[in-house]
């Protein structure tokens, strides 16, 4: 599913710093990472190479089988569709409803819009917003701006979900509620990738763990089959 | 009800509509203005291009069609006739004319008045006979064999060719057609680059919007898509008020240039007369301005499909 052999990541290809270095390690189809790590350590870095917005600097990086330092840029972007993301700062369309956020990765993969409005709304209330559906992000509250864009993450069934501090807004009992969805999509079969600081959560739901450091990994601990 | 209206979201938005935003980000009146500008330049260089074109046919088949011979002392003999009569009869037996007709005395002194006064008859001068001769096609009759039978007939005889005149202003109409189609280039050139900087400015003001997209897996295409749908719309509504500006402009230039389209000074020294206003354009710049809008939307699509697809490969 994901297979990192060596894989460095360097921003400036002429004189910067390597901001990953030889990272090799693999995640199973169907498995659940905790990214761990300080500030700075590479999280976000990784998760970019994760969510093909960069390929890597050297090493070889295959995701869902596929060659990324060797795709082309359609494969990439098919791939793209197979991929949730939830990121730190949320990347919501400023101009569009929540309800079009959510609706905007099926739209870009070209789900017909009678298909579309039944899960987007069935989706909106999950997540407590269908009353706030034509509300568009800059009216909404941070949370309930992190909860549009968890529900645009997950609508596709994505294969890979990654999450960059996904529970940073949110109070307790959302990102209770937030970490159970997760782990529902993975019992499904969604490999599920998170990047926090928040140890509670860590231990409140025990996985598998990678942790990063000035760009490497120093940790690798798997606890479980996955 | 209301309740079930809103159940059918009537305010969602269409699948494939303004994901981007470009409806604000791609100011209408700024680009649409330019590109309206450029179409009426446009309009203005291929109205150029057909009417020079038109005037140099026209008066080239005029003057390529003409000759006129001089017969020296008319009224001397050869032979049984005088030598103006030998000539015309001579020019009347030579296949490929179609008219011939000598000059009467009143005419020679219309011509030779501007040069001698308007005493120009009671000169007494030795003035050759003057023959009009007009050919049924240009370039029909062989000239170096007209002029040995001439020459053989009443010695001294001129036959002056008027294409000369017709090439010169085959050569100047050339020019302006050249000069034409070099205007008509650098104004799409002109209107491809404004349309390039405007999606550019697009880019830019919507960067973050299209790295999401891009980062959700919206392809090349597209993204690209929706800039071109928009800058299209943009484009062929500044053509065509492009071709609404440049209609009454080239009304009033072809009614002006009407006379001299008729192929004779005659035609060209009477006063214009009143047509239909759908006759004061000929077809072809009729169609030039249904086509304008179209030319114009094709010059944004793919301008914008360009630039688009060129800067989205600084992404993965």
């Amino acid at each position: 599913m994901i297979r990192c052999e060596r894989v460095s990541l360097r921003y400036s290809l002429k004189d910067g710093p390597d901001v990953l270095r030889e990272l090799s390690f693999e995640v199973p189809e169907g498995g659940f990472r905790w990214l761990l790590g300080p500030s700075g350590a590479g999280k976000t870095s990784l998760l970019r190479l994760l969510y093909l917005a960069a390929r890597p600097t050297s090493g070889r990086l295959s995701v869902l089988g596929t060659d990324i330092g060797s795709a082309s840029r359609s494969k990439l972007a098919l791939l793209r569709r197979r991929i949730g993301v939830v990121f730190q700062d949320f990347r919501l369309l400023p101009h569009l409803s929540a309800f079009d956020n959510v609706a905007l990765p099926l739209r870009i993969s070209g789900r017909p819009e009678g298909q579309i409005r039944a899960d987007v709304n069935e989706m909106l209330r999950w997540v407590g917003l269908y009353a706030l559906r034509h509300v568009t992000p800059p009216a909404l509250s941070g949370g309930e701006q992190q909860r549009v864009a968890i529900a645009r993450a997950v609508i596709s069934r994505p294969d890979i979900l990654l999450a960059d501090e996904p529970t940073g807004n949110l109070d307790e009992v959302q990102a209770q509620r937030l970490l159970q969805l997760f782990h529902e999509l993975n019992r499904l079969g969604t490999t599920v990738i998170v990047a926090t600081h928040n140890i509670g959560l860590v231990q409140d739901y025990p996985a598998p763990t990678l942790r990063l450091q000035a760009g490497r990994l120093v940790e690798e601990r798997v606890t479980e089959d996955a | 009800m209301l309740k079930r209206r809103e159940e059918e979201q009537p305010w969602l938005r269409p699948a494939g509509a303004d994901d981007l935003g470009l409806r604000r980000a791609l100011a209408a009146p700024l680009l649409g203005a330019l590109v309206g500008a450029m179409a009426f330049l446009a309009a203005l260089s291929v109205a150029g291009f057909l009417a020079s074109a038109e005037v140099a046919a026209h008066w080239q088949q005029g003057a390529g069609a003409s000759l006129t011979v001089q017969v020296p002392h008319p009224g001397a003999m050869a032979g049984l006739h005088t030598r103006r009569e030998a000539v015309l009869a001579a020019l009347q037996a030579t296949p490929g004319l179609a008219s011939v007709r000598a000059l009467s005395e009143a005419e020679l002194a219309d011509l030779l008045r501007p040069w001698l006064g308007p005493d120009a008859e009671r000169l007494s001068l030795p003035l050759p006979a003057v023959v009009a001769v007009r050919l049924a096609a240009p370039g029909g009759v062989d000239l170096a064999a007209l002029n040995a039978k001439l020459q053989s007939v009443a010695p001294g005889t001129l036959v002056e060719r008027e294409d000369i005149w017709a090439m010169r202003l085959a050569k100047l109409a050339r020019s302006l057609e050249l000069t034409a189609g070099a205007v008509l280039v650098v104004v799409a050139l002109v209107a491809a680059a404004v349309v390039a900087v405007a999606t550019r400015a697009g880019l830019s003001a919507r960067r973050e919007a299209i790295e999401t997209v891009h980062g959700l897996g919206a392809t090349d295409g597209y993204i690209a898509a929706r800039f071109s749908a928009r800058i299209t719309r943009l484009a062929a509504a500044g053509g065509l008020l492009g071709a609404l500006l440049a209609m009454p402009v080239l009304m009033g230039l072809s009614w002006l240039a009407m006379p001299f389209l008729r192929g004779s000074m005659e035609a060209a020294s009477a006063t214009p007369e009143e047509p239909h206003w759908t006759a004061l354009l000929p077809p072809e710049l009729w169609l030039l301005l249904v086509v304008l809008p179209v030319v114009t939307a094709g010059i944004g699509w793919l301008t914008a499909q360009a630039t688009v697809r060129q800067w989205l490969r600084r992404l993965p």
